[in-house]
């Protein structure tokens, strides 16, 4: 494993601190989602996108 | 909306259906014992289940002792009361695994090579400063210790929404959960997390479909909730309007991440993995609680627009359930929050007695211990933290509970520069132990100051307005003695201690999916008073 290919597959892992720690981004109430104002669909949102981004650097950096 | 206030009336079929499910979880407690069971008697066997859990387990284990009874029973209660703020704990609960996936297998890897049980152990011999870790032990019994407790609160909530009254139920649901966790160690709790997690999926799935189908669907409980909540006082709100309240916001979510896996239950739990490549896996699956966690949250706006007026604080969804469902499924729900509360307790007081043991009693009492020894004391220090607890929630009122575990949550917070920098980088250890008592320090003061009422501290500095959660401002002021400290003792080349870790322990071949290589003699002897577990790489 190369390690700084490994690191910048890591990089992917600092997203959802993005997406969640400025809460200027998604302090809203429109557009709704299924009666959900957007605060809370798009956090709720964060995931499966998360698990996601997790499992892409677990099969590119750990599992190959 | 009209005001609806539930009365905690004795159902007979609630009671019933509660009790043959408690029943249940006492025989899988005991049964435990008996589960891949070793010929030996040691700390690695009681205390971390042999470290033999595979994926699936790990993922019941981890995912029934982080997300709690009392977080069931006290973030919809915040959401109820206060709106928005309280969902913090959903980005809360996500930020936690990739720092789980990146940070983990470092120290499980590490643990496993030297046979470190608790953090502190890790501590002891990467610094090597006895001071510095019994400071760790000290802080992880401190933040455990009222935790249990509120496990104990949250079954008091249930026992009381059934109209079940005064201590002895409590002692008893407390004696069994004491002889289990006695006999069977960490195997009690990894089994019965199973029966918890399965009884709680249900329970939410059918509440977050039945209850909106009653209650006119997902957007008229949001309206409803967001006009309720403007009324409230302090008002509340469905969207965080204010600066103030986005930074509260952030920083409660981002300290608390940080803060879980320090958490003595936590590392218990991923220390008794089989490979640091389960725990990798499980920082990929284990969301599946947080989005669950989230819509626990909005049980809160449920009971907003159901109109419930809750008889304390924690009574938002105990009288939620008993309102809306039929009596017998308000049993399983409520089993659900009761047996939810008994994984944690047990794993905490398991823990917890890891921490004495090995960080304290052999520290400082009985340093030659065998390994039948020192499991034999951390069974009966697990029986002393839970009577402890008992008594914490029986004499004193509840308020103390919470307020020392959010206390608790600051505290353990200021063992990062320790435990988990520590896994990269090696600072002085006379560094580290000041910028531990240095944030311990500022971290309790501001809560005291605010008299517990909020973990939010305002703070006015150098012409900015800061409204952040307190253990942030601590763990800064931690980290800044801990660098300048280092910085300032490296320079007057006062020597650091040895390090009983090499680089190689951190990154095993694990990696790969395969089971680490067995430790050399030479390393055995760095490891130093620490023995390795018996059996290595087995895995299920």
């Amino acid at each position: 494993m190369s390690n700084s290919r490994a690191r910048g597959w890591y990089l992917l892992l600092v997203l959802p601190f993005i997406g969640l720690l400025y809460p200027p981004l998604y302090s809203r109430h429109d557009p709704e989602l299924f009666g959900f104002p957007f605060f809370y669909w798009y956090q709720l949102a964060w995931v499966p996108v998360t698990a996601a981004l997790t499992i892409l650097v677990y099969r590119r950096v750990v599992h190959r | 909306m009209s005001a609806v206030t539930v009365a905690h009336d004795t159902d007979g079929v609630t009671i019933a259906v509660f009790l043959v499910l408690f029943g249940a979880v006492t025989i899988i407690g005991f049964v435990a014992a008996r589960w891949q069971r070793a010929k030996t008697a040691s700390l690695d066997e009681w205390g971390l289940g042999g470290r033999r859990f595979g994926s699936v387990i790990t993922w019941f284990l981890l995912g029934g002792d982080l997300y709690t009874a009392y977080t069931f029973v006290a973030v919809p209660a915040l959401v109820f009361g206060v709106g928005a703020q309280g969902f913090f704990a959903l980005p809360y609960t996500i930020l936690v695994y990739p720092l789980v996936f990146v940070a983990l297998p470092r120290l499980w890897t590490v643990a496993h090579r030297k046979g470190y049980v608790t953090p502190a152990d890790f501590v002891r011999g990467r610094f090597g400063s006895r001071n510095l870790s019994t400071a760790i032990a000290l802080t992880g019994l401190l933040a455990t210790m009222p935790y249990i407790a509120l496990q104990l609160v949250g079954i008091q909530v249930v026992l009381g929404a059934m109209g079940i009254t005064g201590d002895w139920p409590l002692i008893l649901a407390f004696a069994i959960l004491a002889g289990y966790t006695y006999q069977s160690g960490l195997r009690a709790p990894a089994l019965i997390a199973v029966v918890k997690d399965v009884l709680i999926y249900l329970t939410i799935i059918v509440a977050v479909i039945y209850i909106p189908s009653k209650l006119g669907g997902f957007g008229h409980i949001f309206d409803t909730a967001g006009a309720a909540l403007t009324k409230k006082d302090p008002p509340g709100a469905l969207i965080p309007g204010t600066t103030d309240a986005q930074v509260a916001y952030a920083t409660l979510a981002l300290g608390s991440a940080m803060a879980l896996f320090l958490y003595p239950h936590a590392l218990t739990a991923s220390l008794s993995a089989s490979s640091a490549t389960t725990l990798r896996r499980n920082a990929a699956v284990l969301p599946a609680y947080s989005f669950l966690l989230g819509l626990i949250a909005l049980l809160g706006y449920m009971a907003i627009t159901a109109g419930i007026q809750p008889s304390g604080p924690n009574y938002a969804v105990p009288d939620l359930f008993a309102f809306m469902f039929p009596g017998w499924f308000t049993g399983v729900a409520f089993a659900a929050i009761a047996i939810g509360a008994l994984v944690p307790a047990a794993v905490m007081s398991i823990a917890a007695a890891n921490l004495f043991t090995r960080n304290l009693w052999a520290e400082y009492v009985n340093p030659n211990m065998t390994d039948e020894e020192e499991s034999k004391v951390a069974k009966i220090v697990s029986l002393g933290v839970k009577l402890g607890a008992l008594a914490f929630v029986i004499v004193l009122p509840t308020k103390y509970a919470i307020d020392l575990q959010l206390l608790g949550g600051v505290w353990i917070l200021q063992t990062a520069p320790a435990v988990a920098l520590g896994l990269y980088r090696r600072m002085h250890r006379h560094a580290l132990l000041a910028g531990w008592a240095t944030g311990m320090a500022v971290g309790t003061a501001l809560a005291i100051d605010q008299s517990f009422k909020s973990s939010v501290y305002p703070l006015d500095f150098l012409g900015l307005h800061i409204n952040a959660y307190e253990a942030v401002y601590a763990l800064a002021a931690n980290l800044v003695v801990s660098i300048v400290g280092t910085l300032v003792l490296n320079a007057l080349k006062v020597p650091n201690g040895p390090d009983a870790t090499a680089p190689e322990d951190y990154v095993a071949p694990v990696d790969a999916g395969g089971a680490p290589l067995p430790a050399t003699a030479d390393e055995d002897r760095r490891a130093g008073r620490f023995q390795r577990p018996a059996s290595t790489g087995a895995r299920t």
